[in-house]
C-alpha cells in the first residue's frame, strides 16, 4: 500500500512559487528593530558576529539583508519537528536578521550554538545557517558560519569535511574578533561573505 | 540498525530561476559562479522560526490605514492560500509585503523615480495565516515603475512577499504579479523562471467573488511552500 501511496503523493505535489529577487527596495518591508536580536542584549555570554557582504569585483553590497537560523547552546530547537522535542532557552529566538548598512555590513548578536546530532551518528559542529537575499540575486543563497575556536568539532562536522578543499572549507569558518574599548557589546566573531570571485564563500544547494 | 529520521524536504529548484541570470545586469556581478555544495537536510534545516502574532499590529493587513488620509489609487484585496507541497495549508505564518504606491514610487532613499510619493502610503504590511492557510490584506494597487537594466525597462506592478513556513529549507522571497499585464514579456526578472506553468503561478487573478461592491478590486493568490518527502520510517544507516 505505502509504495503506490507514496509515488501519488508525489506526482500529486503542487509546485514551489517561484522565488524572486528580494529587490533594492526591501529596508521598510523587512528591517525590524529586533531583527539582529538573535538573543535580547544583556543575555549572559551574548555577542555580535559581524561581517562585510562583497560582489565579485570586491566592493560592499549595500542592499543585502542576512538571515541566521541555530541551534541554542544545548543544540535544542524550540521547534515540533525535532523529534527530540520543542525546548526554550531563555528569550532565545533563534533567528536574526540584518540588512547591510551603506558600507555592506551587517551583525546579529547571538550566543554560541550547541553541537548537533546527526542521525547515524556523529555530531555537526556549532554553526549558524545563513539565508543571504540581495537586488541582483533571483534566488536565495544559503552558507552557514562555524566557530574558528571548535576545531575539533569542526574537523569531525559532515558538512565542512564533505568541501575537499581546504580554502573553501574555511570560507565557512568565522575569525575571532575584538570589540573596541568604545563598544558596549561584545564583538566575537568576523564572518565576511564573498557572493562570487577568489574568495567566493561556499553556498549550499539545500 | 535503522533509524528513525525526521522527514525531509524534496527538491524545487525547476520552479526557481536560475543562479546565474545575466539579463538580469545586477545579476552579473553578483551570482556566485562556483557550484553549489549539497547540503543534506537535518535538524537545522528541517526546523525554522516559527514567526507569529507578536510580529503583527492590528491593521498590519491593510496598508491603507495608519496615515490622516487615503492613500490615491485603486483599492484593491488581494487573499489567498498558503499551502505546502502537498497541498496541506501551512497554519499561523507570517506573510511580509511590501510594495510601491499607485504612481510606482518606493518609500525608500534610494528609489530616483520622479513620480510623486504618497504622504498617506508607505506600502508595508504583515500578515498572519489563519487555520486554513488563508491570508488577505487590503492595500492599493501598485504602479509599475522604470529601471535602468536595459534600454526602457519597466517592471510590472508587483507586490513583494516574504515567507517563513515552518523549516529553514521553505523560506521563500517572491513577487506577486497581477493578470494580464503588458510589461510581462520585456520583463528579465518575471521570465528569469524558465518553467511556464511557474511563472503562470506568480501572477494573481481577479476575482470577482472577493471584490467589495462599491469598495475594493478581489485578486487571488496562492502561494506554495517546498513539499516534504514521505516520510521515511525506517532507513538503513548510510552517513559516512
Ligand atoms: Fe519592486
Amino acid at each position: 500500500m505505502s509504495e503506490s501511496q507514496t509515488t501519488g503523493l508525489q506526482l500529486s505535489g503542487l509546485q514551489t512559487t517561484p522565488s524572486q529577487t528580494v529587490g533594492p527596495f526591501f529596508r521598510h518591508g523587512l528591517e525590524w528593530e529586533d531583527g539582529p536580536y538573535v538573543v535580547p542584549e544583556g543575555t549572559p555570554g551574548a555577542f555580535r558576529i559581524e561581517g562585510t557582504v562583497f560582489d565579485g569585483a570586491g566592493l560592499p553590497v549595500p542592499d543585502a539583508v542576512i538571515e541566521t537560523w541555530q541551534a541554542d547552546p544545548d543544540g535544542r530547537f524550540d521547534h515540533p519537528d525535532d523529534p527530540r522535542g520543542a525546548v526554550r532557552w531563555k528569550d532565545f529566538r533563534g533567528f536574526g536578521r540584518s540588512a547591510t548598512d551603506p558600507d555592506g555590513r551587517y551583525s546579529v548578536l547571538t550566543v554560541k550554538p550547541g553541537p548537533l546530532p546527526v542521525p547515524g551518528g556523529g555530531q555537526e559542529a556549532p554553526h549558524l545557517n545563513v539565508s543571504v537575499f540581495c537586488r541582483g540575486m533571483l534566488v536565495r543563497l544559503v552558507t552557514r558560519i562555524y566557530f574558528p575556536d571548535e576545531e575539533e568539532a569542526n574537523t569531525a562536522d559532515p558538512v565542512l569535511t564533505s568541501i575537499d578543499d581546504p580554502a573553501r572549507q574555511a570560507t565557512l569558518v568565522a575569525e575571532i574578533a575584538e570589540s573596541t574599548p568604545t563598544e558596549t557589546i561584545p564583538l566575537g566573531y568576523r564572518f565576511d561573505i564573498h557572493l562570487q570571485g577568489e574568495h567566493e564563500t561556499v553556498f549550499f544547494d539545500l | 540498525m535503522p533509524t528513525s529520521r525526521p522527514h525531509t524536504y524534496r527538491p524545487d529548484t525547476p520552479s526557481h530561476p536560475p543562479v546565474s541570470w545575466p539579463d538580469y545586469k545586477s545579476n552579473v556581478g553578483r551570482a556566485p559562479h562556483k557550484p553549489f555544495v549539497l547540503l543534506p537536510q537535518r535538524l537545522g534545516e528541517i526546523t525554522g522560526p516559527l514567526l507569529g502574532e507578536g510580529r503583527v499590529g492590528p491593521n498590519d493587513n491593510d496598508l491603507t490605514l495608519g496615515h490622516d488620509g487615503e492613500p490615491q489609487g485603486q483599492r484593491i484585496i488581494v487573499s489567498g492560500r498558503v499551502l505546502d507541497g502537498d497541498g496541506r495549508p501551512v497554519a499561523g505564518t507570517l506573510l511580509e509585503v511590501w510594495q510601491a504606491n499607485a504612481a510606482g514610487r518606493y518609500r525608500h532613499d534610494a528609489d530616483r523615480h520622479p513620480a510623486p510619493l504618497d504622504p498617506n502610503f508607505t506600502g508595508v504590511g504583515r500578515i498572519i495565516t489563519d487555520s486554513d492557510g488563508r491570508y488577505s490584506f487590503t492595500t492599493i494597487q501598485p504602479g509599475a515603475y522604470p529601471w535602468r537594466n536595459h534600454d526602457n525597462a519597466w517592471r510590472p506592478a508587483h507586490i513583494h512577499f516574504s515567507l517563513f513556513g515552518t523549516a529553514f529549507t521553505q523560506r521563500l522571497i517572491t513577487q506577486m504579479y497581477f493578470e494580464g499585464d503588458p510589461l510581462f514579456a520585456q520583463d528579465p526578472i518575471f521570465n528569469s523562471v524558465r518553467d511556464p506553468k511557474a511563472r503562470e503561478a506568480m501572477v494573481a487573478k481577479f476575482d470577482l467573488a472577493t471584490t467589495v461592491p462599491e469598495w475594493a478590486l478581489g485578486y487571488q493568490w496562492d502561494i506554495v511552500l517546498r513539499g516534504k518527502n514521505p516520510t521515511p520510517l525506517e532507513e538503513e544507516d548510510d552517513d559516512e
